[in-house]
């Protein structure tokens, strides 16, 4: 496969296989060492690099991030983050006067998401550099390097790749004439990709690779014949109508997270403590649901919000409650040769409220994610929507608990009565995240939680000022 | 003066722009081998072995197991106890069975996995019960410190608090992983460049497995990616394993581990379980303590019995002690060997007696500050007895003994909901009678805490935040903070006296250019520029003078590990040993010239300066060398005052201490147990700081590390002894947001009374025990739910603080 793009704005072309990671070609093949391993799944940020598209730069993991995703793209790395003739980077010389580096082997990501952060004038550093592990400093004098730098202006390099992903050079995309493997599937609209996924039901469709990237890496695992849809523009974007949002299942849980909190908050509140900056920005709404998960986090919410999914497999498309598309644990209602297409929340007033407990509030998977949409009017609980994450071998509706509140008064009493039900609705099980008791009292209390917030009392631990 | 000043990590510009080379970075030949091993995914079996399907996995050219060698080579840094790989039986699960040298490090993972292993599983000991029931241990039995009539103490108590504390280990996680590369020398020799805080640990051992002496075996550390004490050890495998092929090949080999292999073959900090009666009188004063320290050590030596020894060694942190015994069993498991981890041992040991602090003060409805305060050492020069101070307060109840609690053996005492205690600022210096000495029978001379604490109470507010904590809880029935106030005392020095030594190197060229070589090594700590400055300042030059060099076994021989905290003290003042011989070299030279005594030139600004005479820095090189004076020296260092009997548990086996104070404020869920850090001081004692600026980083960054310990960073295995938590997904550090929304650091502006390196104090282990204050805060929120003793385990998880609130609610 040839694939071209920019590297520190030179025009690369490289004869990668599909799956290649942009790590080792960055690290064996260009010398590139100033990006880093650090471990090679998407958790630590050491090997952050900032892409440019024609949505924007990005921070992304090059560690989960494949050569086929990147055809007529810009890649930065650290060593194009200071100017052609050295000069550093704002965000390069407040890290050095703020010591902002002890060990050095993590800064070069920490550089990369704070130059991207520095660009988009981004100044919510907690959250811009959640994904960015660092074991010396403690990260405040990171964060003090990140505030000093932010009064600084973007250097005119950092602005050159979005000029030019114009080039000509770019627009070649990725061939089958390239000499070291079997090229990937590159469609460019759904319609190709429907037609070609019928033909190959066996083959791997990758959306952002944030879990399909550590079958590589991890699993070693060869994943041909092997589709890449970030060309599927027709499946990116959320339409907001009236009746519903719809959101095609290639838009990055990022841009579904900026454009469902004004919706639901709490909702978007989840989106930021999901995975980090880099995991967002690569991974999809339609991904986290065709990958069947037990534990990611947005299925719990859009279940929660009476979401139906939309599958499509060649020409024929049919819907279905989201909630119905997880049949077991691995098991999902999806004939082969069919795909997520998009995903459509009914508007309705807002009374979703999502409770993520893990062990670590930023970027840490879900031991438990309990999302409620409770309806109540004359204060009588009309309609109660429970799904969890976490709970069950699939993300599973509480039924005997809505069963339990729904046509009750929404009264303290109604829910210690409905607390019993959790033990009716999951069985959970113990794993190293947390053991089945703890899961099952945690998300009862959830239940309380949400009618403790409802009714005006503090119960968020991240809400309380020091 | 370059001492003192803040100035920025000598490799900073480096780590900014990427261009900081790591041992992976280093561009290797084309013909290089890459490793990988094979592991076993038992805890314990009898092995055999089908490699075929690896040998004939595409491009592999060597496999190596334990058949393909007379003698295995050994890893141990201790007993002599880790072939390189498995015999014929493994002892846990990650334990390396065989090596794969591909030529990609893909082709080596690759084809590692095509191994077809059969096992004959044995049984496994696994927690140090199965241990303690086995009886299997290193050493013949218990190491055990007393000091006094404890059991007469314990008798005599009117009270008596008792209990136990299950205290976690802990992954390195340093950012970069363990790695080494081995090149191969034209005489039969090899240079290895390895990951490593122990240089000479890795030439020793390596040449070792080549039969060939030292003097064959080089090896080069210029930085590591973080160490904490994970590579204290823990790179001898991967050195050896590249050395060996290096050797039997003729090519040069290289071995990383992938951060999963990393998390499931390395040892990590010792989890340990600590018993605990501690008799208290009214006023909440320690009358004896009686521990029993469970260490699992996992399936070798490794480092664990001075790790223990640590252990019991900090079992007294800031108190005096009148009467102690402290019970050590090192316990061998079928796990990943336990190993040096930032504090070794120390900050277990501690965590014990702060939790017995704690509970004395629940049990006696005091604040936990006011027990510290009353139990706290007598301070240096007498302090403690000048400061004001309110006396103690007099009880305001009879306690009673009544009902046992969780069958803890501890006395209830019905505290009020919502925190009535009251922070009484207690001082209460200890009788003269009463030596100020340790368990150990080490005399406290240096202790400053009682001044460090009065500091920290004024300046964080402490009092005005405990009634404020506790008005807040009145009034929030889901959310409850928590607040509290911990010490640290640190011993300084290696317990092993003869690592107290360190040599240095250090040239001057023609150009009056400094080149500077120690044995110790840079793991992010920023000893490097530390030592730098001390050159610098020696000769009176700016700091682009002096160059720093790699760590090289060539340069500096037979050094010590850079651990311990120990080494700016010991490099420091190899460094100035080596500095001053110059300087007194090139001033005997130019003295004539200058019409001074040698002695009386001062080395300033670039100049050589004496009696309103001077003489440019590089004029003076110049002359010394045409005078034929030599313009290189070694420098040696070697720590006074220490002597140490381990096995007696006597003597002095540190030469000071090094001290800090942390208060810490937390809220907590009591819904889930979710908490958050709202609020940390620290004051830190670094003596007369060599660098400030890198100073508070290793306050601020131990402070966070040792707060993770003891909060996220769960280490899970599962009943069959695998690890489940392997890689940062299932393993949680620290992130941004989980410092504390309000740091304020502060060093002690104060000196050591030792004569260390311009009176410097270590910095790197200490600070790491000042996240107990987080711990210490959590309980005490959980305390807030109920009248019950929380009972707090470590780490405190989510699932750990819900589970102590529904304890304390009872």
């Amino acid at each position: 496969m040839i694939v071209r793009f920019l590297l520190n704005g030179t025009e690369t072309e490289a004869d990668a296989a599909a799956t290649e990671t942009l790590l080792d070609f960055l690290r064996e093949r260009k010398g590139l060492t100033g990006t880093k391993e650090g471990c090679n799944e998407g958790d630590c940020g050491a090997c952050t690099v900032m892409v440019t598209d024609a949505t924007g730069s990005k921070a992304l993991n090059s560690c989960i991030l494949f050569m086929g995703q990147l055809a007529g793209k810009a890649v930065r790395t650290v060593e194009g983050v200071s100017g052609p003739d050295g000069t550093l980077h704002p965000v390069q010389s407040a890290m050095v006067s703020h010591h902002g580096s002890q060990c050095g082997f993590c800064t070069p990501g920490f550089v990369v998401s704070m130059a991207v952060a520095h660009l988009n004038g981004e100044t919510d550093h907690d959250d811009r550099l959640a994904g960015n592990l660092c074991r010396c400093t403690g990260y405040a004098p990171i964060v003090r390097a990140a505030e000093a730098a932010s009064a600084e202006p973007v250097p005119d390099w950092m602005s050159a790749d979005a000029e030019a992903l114009t080039s000509p050079f770019l627009s070649t995309g990725p061939s089958l004439d390239g000499a070291s493997a079997e090229a990937p599937f590159v469609p460019t609209s759904a319609d190709a990709l429907a037609e070609w996924f019928v033909a190959h039901p066996d083959a791997t469709l990758v959306a952002g690779a944030t879990d399909v990237g550590l079958w590589v890496t991890k699993q070693l695992r060869d994943l041909s014949p092997v589709a890449f849809l970030n060309q599927c523009d027709d499946l990116k974007g959320i339409a907001v109508g009236d009746g519903e949002i719809r959101v095609g299942a290639m838009t990055s849980v990022s841009d579904f997270g900026a454009a469902i909190a004004p919706h639901h908050p709490s909702l978007g509140e989840l989106i930021r403590r999901y995975g980090s900056v880099q995991v967002r920005n690569a991974a999809t709404v339609g991904g986290n649901i065709a990958n069947g998960s037990p534990i990611g986090d947005s299925p719990p919410a859009l279940i929660a919000l009476g979401a139906t999914l939309h599958l499509r497999r060649g020409g024929d498309r049919r819907t279905l409650p989201l909630q119905d598309f997880f049949l077991d644990y691995g098991k999902q209602d999806r004939q082969p040769g069919e795909f997520v297409e998009a995903v459509t929340i009914p508007r309705q007033p807002d009374r979703l409220r999502c409770y993520k407990l893990s062990k670590r509030f930023d970027q840490d998977i879900s031991a438990v994610c309990g999302c409620f949409s409770i309806t109540v009017e004359n204060d009588t609980v009309a309609e109660a929507r429970i799904a969890f994450g976490g709970m069950a071998g699939i993300p599973k509706r509480a039924a005997a608990v809505e069963a339990a509140l729904t046509g009750r008064p929404w009264t303290a009493d109604t829910v210690t009565a409905a607390l019993p039900a959790f033990a009716e609705d999951f069985q959970p099980l113990t794993d190293m995240r947390a053991s089945a008791e703890y899961r099952l009292r945690a998300a009862t209390n959830m239940l309380a939680r949400y009618f403790h917030e409802d009714s005006g009392t503090a119960a968020n631990v991240l809400e309380v000022a020091p | 003066m370059t001492v003192a000043k803040p100035l920025p990590h000598d490799a900073a510009p480096l780590h900014v722009t990427g261009a900081a080379r790591y041992v992976d970075d280093i561009p290797v030949p084309a013909n290089t081998l890459h490793l990988a091993f094979g592991l076993s995914r038992k805890a314990r079996a009898r092995v055999s072995l089908e490699l075929s399907a690896v040998r004939a996995a595409p491009g592999v050219d060597l496999v190596l197991s334990a058949a393909d060698f007379d003698t295995v080579p050994d890893c141990s840094p201790s007993a002599h106890d880790e072939p390189l790989v498995a015999l014929d039986e493994v002892f846990y699960a990650g334990h390396p069975l065989f090596i794969v040298a591909a030529r990609s490090y893909g082709a080596a993972r690759r084809a590692a996995t095509r191994a077809e292993i059969v096992y004959e599983e044995l049984p496994a000991i696994l927690t140090v019960d199965d241990a303690m029931a086995a009886d299997s241990r290193f050493e013949d039995g218990p190491r055990i410190h007393t000091k006094g009539d404890v059991d007469a103490a314990l008798a005599a108590a009117p009270h008596v608090v008792e209990g136990s504390i299950d205290i976690g280990g802990q992954e390195h996680f340093y950012l970069e992983g363990q790695a080494a590369l081995a090149f191969p020398t034209d005489d039969g020799g090899v240079i290895v460049h390895s990951s490593t805080q122990h240089p000479t640990e890795i030439q020793h051992k390596v040449a070792e497995a080549l039969g060939i002496p030292m003097h064959g075996v080089r090896v080069e550390t210029r930085r590591m990616g973080g160490g904490f004490g994970g590579k204290e050890s823990q790179g001898n495998h991967l050195a050896i394993a590249c050395a060996v092929v290096a050797a039997r090949t003729g090519r040069p080999a290289k071995m990383r581990y992938d951060r999963d292999d990393d998390f499931v073959i390395t040892g990590k900090r010792h989890d340990c379980r600590i018993d605990y009666r501690a008799g208290f009188d009214n006023d909440g004063l320690c009358l004896g303590v009686d521990f029993l320290q469970l260490v699992r050590c996992g399936w070798s030596m490794d480092l664990s019995l001075p790790v223990a020894d640590r252990a019991m060694l900090h079992a007294d942190n800031a108190y005096l002690l009148p009467a102690a015994r402290i019970t050590s069993h090192r316990l061998k498991t079928n796990t990943q060997s336990a190993t040096a981890f930032r504090g070794f041992g120390g900050p277990q040991g501690m965590v014990g007696i702060e939790r017995v602090m704690d509970h004395a003060a629940h049990v006696l409805g005091l604040d936990p500050l006011d027990v510290r305060r009353r139990n706290y050492y007598r301070e240096a020069g007498g302090g403690d007895e000048a400061a004001p101070g309110p006396k103690p307060a007099m009880a305001a109840w009879a306690p009673m003994p009544t009902t046992d609690l969780k069958g803890r053996g501890s006395m209830k005492i019905e505290t009020p909901m919502g925190g009535s205690r009251r922070y009484k600022g207690t001082h209460s210096p200890r009788p003269k009678e009463l030596p100020n000495t340790t368990p150990y029978g080490m005399e406290v001379e240096d202790f400053i805490l009682n001044a460090m604490t009065d500091r920290l109470v004024e300046t964080c507010d402490y009092a005005a935040r405990v009634e404020a904590v506790a008005a807040w809880n009145a009034a929030n029935p889901v959310l409850k903070r928590g607040i509290a106030l911990t010490p640290v005392k640190f011993g300084i020095s290696f317990t092993l006296t003869h690592l107290n030594q360190a040599g240095a190197l250090v040239h001057v060229y023609n150009d009056g250019s400094v080149v500077l070589n120690h044995g110790g090594t840079e793991m992010g700590q920023g000893l490097f520029q530390k030592v730098a400055q001390v050159a610098a300042d020696r000769f009176g030059l700016p700091m682009e003078a002096v160059k720093i060099t790699a760590t090289d076994t060539a340069k500096v021989p037979n050094t010590s590990a850079t651990a311990a905290s120990s080494g700016s003290d010991l490099n420091g003042m190899a460094v100035k040993a080596a500095c001053d011989t110059l300087r007194d070299r090139i001033a005997e030279v130019v003295a004539p010239e200058l019409q001074a005594e040698p002695a009386s030139i001062r080395f300033e600004e670039g100049m050589l300066r004496a009696n309103g005479a001077e003489m440019p820095w590089a004029e003076a090189v110049t002359k010394t060398y045409l005078a034929r004076v030599s313009l290189s020296a070694t420098g040696f260092y070697a720590t006074p005052k220490i002597a140490w009997d381990r096995i007696a548990g006597r003597g002095r086996p540190f030469f000071y201490f090094a001290h800090g104070v942390a208060c810490s404020e937390v809220v907590i869920d009591t819904l889930t147990g979710e908490n958050r850090i709202l609020r940390t001081d620290i004051l830190h004692d670094c003596g007369r700081s060599l660098n400030p600026a890198i100073d508070m980083g290793q306050i601020e960054g131990g402070f966070v590390q040792g707060a993770g310990w003891l909060t996220t960073e769960e280490l899970v295995w599962d009943g069959s002894g695998v690890l489940r938590t392997h890689a940062p997904s299932t393993y949680k550090i620290p992130a941004c947001s989980d410092r504390p929304k309000v740091f304020n650091v502060a060093l002690w502006d104060g000196e050591n009374r030792e004569d260390t390196i311009y009176r410097s104090k270590a910095v790197g282990e200490p600070p790491f025990m000042l996240g107990i204050s987080v711990h210490s805060a959590l309980a005490d929120a959980c305390a807030a739910c109920g009248p019950n003793w929380p009972d707090l385990q470590a780490p405190a998880t989510a699932e750990a603080v819900l589970a102590a609130v529904g304890r304390a609610r009872g």
